[in-house]
């Protein structure tokens, strides 16, 4: 399967946080096929190994991206059959306005976001950003029967089209971070290509946009020697400084700050030097919100690195990338795993 | 269903070309058609001599966007074509122009946006189409100004006979008009397809001063905020209760006669009706009654939640009910049973 067409696939396999089972199993199918074994660990991170070609102990190295989407959940069966909800994960409540939803309910059920229409409104509420609260979804059933197919707590989706623009540019969502899942196999089928020493462990992470949790546990399980969180980065768009953003097209993002090891910072750029491969830089001065965060702090701490895609309108149901920065993003990967061995792991220590 | 096929084409106020030949396409083995100068689609069923002379009306288009820059990084800056919510239209995507060049309204990442700018809404002067060129020239191999841009919705069916998608203002008249030119009449019938409603009811009128009618009714899709947040009195129509009918608002007064006329029908019928109890908004008869030296005239609607976004909500048993009602409507006129 090629990118694009992996990439349009696991955006529709639902996955808000905590109910990554469906792309979880969908992104395990299809990796399976370029690794030697698949498991999911007791948080639900399915975990992908790519077994080393090196003398054991081999190296591991874990290269990380998330499983879960931004969505909502089910709060209330309100009068008439109207649901109200609650976000999971950062939403700007601008952008829900009049959007189409599938409730997760005892049948997956479509659905309309609305509010108070524009013609009630006073001339100083139309000014106003509707808040989450005053918002609901409209399934298009009454009290009785809503109540017989939906409970509280039922996650929902929203829907999106996937749209293919100019040139690569791919529109649609959730690319944040389905994007990453892509990388991940594209790298993984990389590697049966390239000769490595390292064990290769490729984990879609759970609930990574309710802070970070699934990187927790499945970095402690592995115990990997380096991780790398792959995930989304601010795209430049207007109204964006471009300090913090990065060009769509224009290669990964290999960060930079103290969430990330200097040296494996040092040396992605390297190869990416080395093999031509676009490349850019992401300053990032705290701990990033990615998985990269949970997984340097990890038992006696594990040497990180973040490579960032490039992804405009993050967080909204038209997230826009554009396609080569994906291949690029996984041939870099590739690259660098390929001359990870015990030497290179001694090179990491600080002296 | 004609409905989906006519939901989900494109027909922008001023570019109603694609939904024309849709309904063109199904209409004229059944009716006389013309096309007059502004694109009204005029479509004559019955005896040309007979009395009354009826007029039918639904408009074709539906708001949108108008392509009104290229900036040299390749987005498009756009302006309203009719009434849109400026709230509706961060992450929304869309088609520009004839070649539906696919495109998406973004919003900035909720990130890196400052508190403050958070609470204020979006204008539609900061947003923009992404179709992903990256210079002006890259743009302008696909797209140019003056492009129409639209909605792109699939059309579904969900609920309780419910269906969601954009522009059922006034696709769902189309589809009722069309469905009453399937029968025959011994007095004259002109179902007219008007463009241009949403930005001043500009196709109606010229349409009726060609047809001279002795008497319209508009066929239209009306708001309904039988939803949270609204006050029962706010609510103007209520889902799943059949046909509303208006008795007045911002364009016009409806002929009384007719009004009663309906309402007695569907009693008598047993089809649900309702009055539209607002008074704001308007629709063509606000020109179609002016017209000439004035037209008895009248208006039917189907109610739509979310009107005017890319995501509205009928009942289609509304519809079928209108459908109804308009066949009733038009028998009793046959059989003298109504006189103004």
């Amino acid at each position: 399967m090629e990118a694009v067409e992996l990439l349009e696939r696991l955006s529709t396999e639902w996955g808000i946080s905590g109910y990554e089972n469906r792309v979880a199993a969908f992104w395990e199918k299809t990796i399976t096929t370029v690794v030697d074994e698949v498991r999911r660990d007791r948080l639900g991170n399915a975990i992908a190994l790519k077994k080393g070609a090196g003398e054991e102990p081999r190296p591991k190295v874990m290269v990380a991206a998330h499983l879960d989407e931004i969505g909502l959940m089910v709060t209330k069966v309100d009068k008439g059959g109207f649901l109200r909800f609650t976000t999971v994960g950062g939403f700007d409540p601008r952008v829900l306005l009049a959007k189409e939803v599938t409730v997760l309910g005892k049948k997956p059920l479509p659905g309309v976001i609305g509010a108070k229409p524009p013609h009630l409104l006073s001339a100083g509420e139309r000014k106003e950003v509707v808040k989450v609260e005053k918002m609901f979804i409209d399934i298009g059933y009454g009290e009785t029967r809503a109540r017989e197919l939906v409970s509280v707590g039922d996650p929902v989706v929203l829907k999106r089209r996937f749209e293919r623009l100019q040139g690569k540019t791919v529109a649609g969502g959730p690319f944040d971070d389905r994007a990453g899942l892509v990388v991940l196999y594209e790298t993984a089928r990389e590697l049966e290509r390239v000769r490595h020493e390292a064990d290769v462990y490729f984990v879609g992470t759970v609930q990574e946009e309710v802070g970070v949790r699934g990187s927790v546990v499945s970095t402690y399980g592995i115990e990997p020697d380096i991780g790398i969180a792959v995930d989304v980065g601010f795209g430049d768009m207007p109204g964006t400084s471009e300090e913090d953003t990065i060009e769509l097209g224009k290669g990964p993002a290999v960060a930079l700050g103290p969430n990330i090891h200097p040296n494996l910072h040092r040396d992605l750029v390297e190869v990416a030097k080395s093999r031509h491969i676009p490349y850019q830089l992401e300053i990032a001065p705290g701990p990033t919100g990615t998985d990269a965060r949970a997984i340097q702090i990890s038992r006696t701490g594990i040497a990180t690195a973040l490579v960032s895609i490039p992804l405009r309108y993050m967080h909204t149901t038209v997230e826009t990338l554009v396609t080569s920065d994906l291949v690029n993003t996984a041939y870099l990967l590739a690259s660098f795993i390929g001359q990870v061995d015990k030497k290179y792991l001694e090179g990491l220590k600080w002296s | 269903m004609v409905l989906k096929g006519l939901s989900e084409a494109a027909g922008v106020a001023g570019d109603e070309k694609d939904v024309r030949n849709l309904i063109l396409d199904r209409i004229c083995d059944l009716a006389r058609t013309e096309i007059d100068a502004l694109g009204n689609l005029i479509a004559f069923k019955g005896k040309g001599t007979g009395k009354p002379r009826v007029m039918l009306a639904a408009h074709m288009d539906e708001v949108g966007l108008i392509l009104s820059r290229v900036e040299r990084n390749g987005l498009l800056r756009f302006k309203k074509v009719g009434g849109i919510d400026d709230r509706i239209l961060p992450s929304q995507p869309v088609r520009v122009g004839p070649g539906k060049v696919p495109g998406v309204i973004g919003a900035g990442p909720v990130h890196l946006q400052k508190p403050e700018a958070q609470r204020a809404v979006f204008k539609t002067e900061d947003l923009y189409v992404d179709i992903g060129a990256r210079t002006r020239e890259e743009a302008e191999q696909v797209i140019k100004l003056g492009d129409y841009i639209s909605f792109v919705t699939a059309y579904q069916e969900f609920g309780d006979g419910l269906a969601r998608g954009k522009a059922f203002d006034d696709r769902v008249g189309c589809t009722a008009l069309m469905e009453i030119l399937e029968k025959d009449y011994d007095f004259p019938v002109y179902a007219v397809f008007t463009v241009q409603e949403e930005v001043g009811l500009r196709g109606a009128g010229t349409a009726a001063f060609r047809i001279n009618p002795d008497l319209a009714l508009v066929v239209e899709a009306t708001t309904c905020a039988d939803t949270p947040e609204t006050e029962e009195h706010g609510e103007a129509t209520r889902l799943g209760q059949g046909p509303a009918v208006s008795l007045m608002d911002a364009t016009s007064i409806a002929d009384r006669r007719i009004v009663r006329h309906l309402v007695e029908l569907a009693d008598k019928n047993g089809i649900p009706i309702q009055y539209r109890r607002a008074t704001a908004g308007g629709n063509d008869s606000g020109r179609i009654h002016l017209t000439r030296t004035g037209v008895p005239t009248a208006s039917l609607s189907v109610p739509c939640r979310y009107l005017h976004s890319p995501v509205c909500v009928i009942s289609l048993r509304d519809l079928e009910y209108t459908i109804q009602l308009l066949g009733l409507f038009l028998d009793s006129i046959q059989k003298g049973g109504f006189r103004l």
